[in-house]
């Protein structure tokens, strides 16, 4: 067990440092850099600019310098465009509302997605079977730019107690929590309509049966745990990916998260913004696959001689 | 018949049932505790705009985050909006008229009898947020920052107003140290002008030394090398090398004697600041009175002095947190920053508020209508106006096309559509062929019908027959802007009858926004029914989009431009060869001798008369296909007093009063 985990560490390192480098010189691949401005600057000023945000040197000697400086210092470096402004500063600012919206998205999602393929699996071809699969299947095609404004209208100009957009008291996280929500329900429930599907084909579930043991003991002692598998696989990943912000639900909602500077970032070619937050991520990623391994150890004995 | 699999058999019996529905109830109960819970955290009686109205607070949707709160650095339409409430400069902004100067920082500016020299007496009662005097000291010092090469402010442009402010912060060092500052002994202006101070392309033997060290050079190819890059821009050490034997170690214009002079003059000054010797116009005559010299006759001076880049920064917190000349310099941070305008900066929060409260100490706190302004920087124009119609903002940035046909039918009261001074157009790539033949710039201009245009996709817009919006007495006479007759005559002369010929890849780039895809089109399907050609239209994201007009790799390209001051000289200048903003390449030396000789009339209506000349000549030219004046559209909530339209859409806040709206 200890080996595993030390072992995913050590794999998790190497990925951080191919990813940081990948980052670093695809950015400076793009067209144009961090101080192209709609209001172009004088050549003198530009590369006075690029020498004051060490741009004028050769791109592995920048590297370089961003590789001591995250690992020594353990310094993300400022943004071009901001000077005044940490790329540490923004996460810390940010990730705390990415990671509420996100938790209590996941919370949704389990909530609704997993009863959801539960009771599609157990009444298999049945009208309830049907009506949660016809769900999930909305919820995954209906982009969230569209289940968003809907939602932002009807119920957000419906209800006085909840705003269409804001993030300033607990009201204003419903909306953008259901609708990050309701899409990953629709894949948990999907996923573990197959997972119980499979499981309650099994033998053992045969046996039980056989010996009868009460249909509620069945699926929650016997079969639950095998049928979640294909789920806690999907729910690490996801999760990581929902904590680390959504630009879609964040503009839709005005969140201050993560996910608008992410995409900003890019636009805008903060080259040590983008490469701070794919470390974040990748950091997140890393560890909710480990996280997420381990629970699937915990529901599935058969891996853990593996 | 279909065979049930015995899972779904065993389970379609009454427990299965049951287990289902205690979850559905689970669910169903969670669901409505959470709504009730949350119902009642936020369980409030009246929206957010009316509490903000009571408690004199504007909200304000401000379309995204500020750069910085540096007025050195920042420098877009959304920073000017908190520029406004923190700084103030000598004159600001008219509540109710664009072209009025009201004199704030200063209680007194007045210029010689040619508007070249300006002598501003500050108010003595004017004070930072914390309780440091505003004096000539700190403009002295703001102006010098800005100006700074090493600085490199973006919008140092601004100043380049003053005397000898541009030399200073192109460093020009050869001019400055010879020009404006010559040795009392030494070799004078007229005597070294034709040294290569600046880099030298021609330098014989260039070719051969790029890209290569210096100490893999002899003597001679380091002379080119040096030449090459320009005495300006050369280091203490490469200067000393060359003061050792100065006539065999640069290349000299032709029986040029004074080379020993001119090296160790520039040798001792080489890397120090030139500031005192560029004498550039600004001079603290006392504490509290200023002489700005300005290059030539500038009647309209108080209109530039309004923009924020010429509001003063609090020399003593700058220098208290770090260098002058340090842009990550902190003290404009949250905590940290000190402001002389009638707001200091209360919270900010990136991506979620930025929030203004009364300034105590300003000057006029008294008059200090509106207690704080809330500025949200929404990116999302919808999101924008579904928060508006919640109660949550008092104003809007902007409003999509989509939201104005909405409010126009539901709410016509909120929603505002006014005259704003921005030209849009296309840029043409005057390198390019076709493009580089005026006729053909000129048949695209007259092929576009711009009343349809503004009717049908660029709401409210006017259609622009000028560069230069209606301003300030300004108008340049109305003509003819669409006229496909002539347009088609024009092709033909050019060599594509009926677009026979004409070159299909031309591509029309644009920025991805939704507005500009639709006016592409519409403009795309213009030139097709009357000139017969098809051009693409291709879109890019907003960096590549500028990268690309700055590389001159585009054949057309959709642009906007809106005034920083109200003179015809911010929307021209940007024509002139080389300026930043021109990125057409296309240059006339006729545009700017107009301009020249414009810089050096004092008298107004002869000036604008040059101005408007100038303006013909780029038009006939058409390097840009002009197209609409803005419109600003947004929507304001009706318990926003005193609130009138302005031409550059710059408000003083302090004078605007909010009070509860009376309901019918």
């Amino acid at each position: 067990m200890l080996r595993l985990v030390l072992g995913r560490l050590g794999q998790g390192l190497i990925t951080l440092l191919v990813l940081v480098t990948i980052t670093f010189f695809l950015v400076r691949l793009m067209p144009g850099n961090p101080y192209t401005d709609e209001k172009a600057v004088p050549e003198h000023i530009l590369e006075k600019q690029k020498e004051q945000g060490g741009l004028d040197k050769p791109a592995i000697v920048q590297f370089a310098i961003y590789l001591k400086s995250v690992v020594v210092d353990r310094d993300l470096g400022t943004l071009f465009r901001k000077p005044t402004v940490q790329v540490s500063e923004i996460i810390r600012q940010a990730f705390p509302v990415s990671a509420l919206l996100g938790i209590l998205s996941i919370g949704i999602a389990l909530i609704v997605g997993l009863p959801a393929g539960v009771i599609a699996a157990v009444k298999k071809n049945g009208p309830l079977d049907y009506a949660c699969l016809a769900a999930a299947m909305v919820g995954i095609c209906l982009p969230s730019f569209v289940i968003g404004p809907l939602l932002a209208v009807s119920a957000g100009l419906g209800l006085k107690s909840l705003h269409v957009a804001g993030w300033n008291s607990p009201a204003d996280w419903i909306m953008p929590a259901i609708t990050l929500g309701m899409i990953n329900a629709a894949y948990i429930a999907r996923l573990t309509r197959g997972g119980m599907l499979d499981v309650l084909n099994q033998d053992y579930i045969r046996t039980a049966m056989a010996k009868g043991v009460p249909g509620p003991r069945i699926i929650v002692r016997h079969a639950l745990r095998g049928g979640l598998i294909p789920a806690v696989a999907f729910v690490g990943p996801a999760f990581a990916a929902m904590i680390s912000g959504s630009f879609v639900i964040e503009t839709i909602f005005q969140v201050p998260g993560m996910g608008q500077h992410f995409i900003n970032a890019t636009t805008d070619r903060e080259y040590s913004l983008i490469q701070g937050l794919v470390l974040f991520y990748g950091f997140l990623i890393i560890a909710a696959n480990l996280l997420s391994d381990l629970a699937q150890i915990a529901l599935n004995p058969r891996l853990r001689t593996a | 018949m279909r065979r049930n699999p015995p899972g779904s058999f065993v389970f379609s019996c009454k427990s299965g049932a049951g287990i289902a529905s205690s979850l559905a109830v689970i669910v169903r109960r969670l669901l409505v505790a959470t709504l009730v819970l949350c119902g009642l955290a936020s369980c409030e009686k009246e929206s957010q705009v009316d509490r903000a109205t009571r408690e004199g607070i504007l909200i304000l949707g401000n379309s995204n985050e500020p750069k910085g709160l540096d007025p050195q650095i920042v420098t877009g339409v959304l920073e000017s909006n908190i520029m406004r409430a923190l700084f103030e400069g000598l004159v600001s902004f008219h509540p109710s008229d664009d072209a009025a100067n009201v004199l704030t920082g200063a209680e007194a500016l007045e210029p010689d009898e040619t508007a070249t020299v300006w002598t501003a007496r500050l108010r003595r009662d004017a004070r930072w947020s914390d309780g440091t005097p505003v004096t000539t000291d700190d403009y002295v010092f703001s102006y010098h920052r800005m100006l700074s090469p090493e600085f490199a402010a973006k919008y140092a442009d601004m100043l380049n107003f003053l005397k000898n402010g541009s030399t200073y912060n192109k460093d020009l060092r050869g001019e400055i140290l010879f020009r404006i500052s010559p040795p009392g002994d030494g070799p004078g202006w007229d005597e070294v002008k034709e040294v290569h101070f600046r880099p030298f392309a021609g330098a014989p033997g260039l070719d051969a030394v790029a890209g290569r060290e210096w100490q893999d050079l002899d003597e001679r190819e380091r002379a080119v090398f040096a030449a090459g890059k320009g005495l300006d821009t050369l280091d203490a050490e490469t200067l000393g090398w060359i003061a050792e034997a100065p006539a065999r170690r640069f290349l000299w214009p032709e029986g040029f004697t004074r080379q020993q002079e001119v090296v160790d003059r520039m040798l001792a000054h080489a890397g120090k600041d030139l500031w005192g010797l560029a004498r550039v116009g600004v001079e603290a005559l006392d504490s509290h009175t200023l002489r700005i010299t300005l290059r030539g006759p500038t009647p309209y001076f108080p209109q530039l002095a309004k923009h924020y880049t010429w509001t003063p920064v609090p020399k003593h917190a700058v220098l208290a947190n770090g260098d002058m000349l340090d842009k990550g310099n902190p003290w404009s941070k949250l905590g940290k920053i000190v402001t002389n305008g009638p707001y200091r900066l209360k919270s900010w929060r990136l991506t979620d508020h930025l929030e203004v409260e009364r300034n105590p100490l300003y000057w006029n706190a008294d008059e200090v209508s509106i207690h704080g302004i809330r500025y949200v920087p929404v990116t999302n124009a919808y999101t924008e106006a579904r928060m508006f119609r919640d109660g949550q903002l008092h104003m809007t940035y902007t409003a999509p096309p989509e939201v104005i046909d909405w409010f126009k039918e539901h709410q016509p009261e909120v929603l505002r559509q006014e005259p704003y001074v921005g030209t849009l157009f296309y840029r043409c790539n005057t390198t390019r062929e076709p493009l580089d033949d005026p006729r053909v710039r000129r048949a695209l201009a007259l092929a576009i019908d711009r009343r349809v245009i503004c009717e049908k996709v660029l709401k409210g817009y006017k259609p622009a027959h000028g560069m230069t919006p209606p301003m300030a007495g300004y108008a340049i006479d109305p003509r003819d802007t669409y006229d496909p007759e002539e347009a088609r005559r024009l092709m033909a002369e050019a060599g594509f009858p009926g677009g026979k010929g004409f070159p299909k890849r031309l591509k029309i780039l644009l920025a991805s926004r939704e507005t500009a895809a639709t006016l592409a089109q519409a403009i795309q399907a213009m030139w097709r029914d009357t000139l017969g050609i098809q051009v693409e239209i291709e879109n890019k994201e907003w960096t590549a989009y500028l990268a690309a007009m700055q590389e001159l790799d585009y054949d057309l390209a959709s642009g906007g431009w809106i005034g920083d001051y109200l003179d015809p000289l911010t929307f021209l200048e940007m024509w002139t060869e080389g300026n930043g903003n021109n990125l057409t390449g296309w240059a006339s030396d006729e545009f700017e001798g107009l301009l020249e000789q414009s810089h050096q009339e004092a008298d107004g209506d002869r000036r604008y008369q040059l101005l408007q000349q100038a303006e013909n000549v780029l038009v006939d030219d058409s390097p840009v296909l002009l197209v609409a004046w803005y419109s600003r559209n947004y929507l304001l909530h009706p318990s926003v007093r005193d609130w009138h339209p302005l031409l550059l859409d710059n408000h003083p806040y302090d004078k605007i009063r909010l009070e509860p709206a009376t309901r019918d």
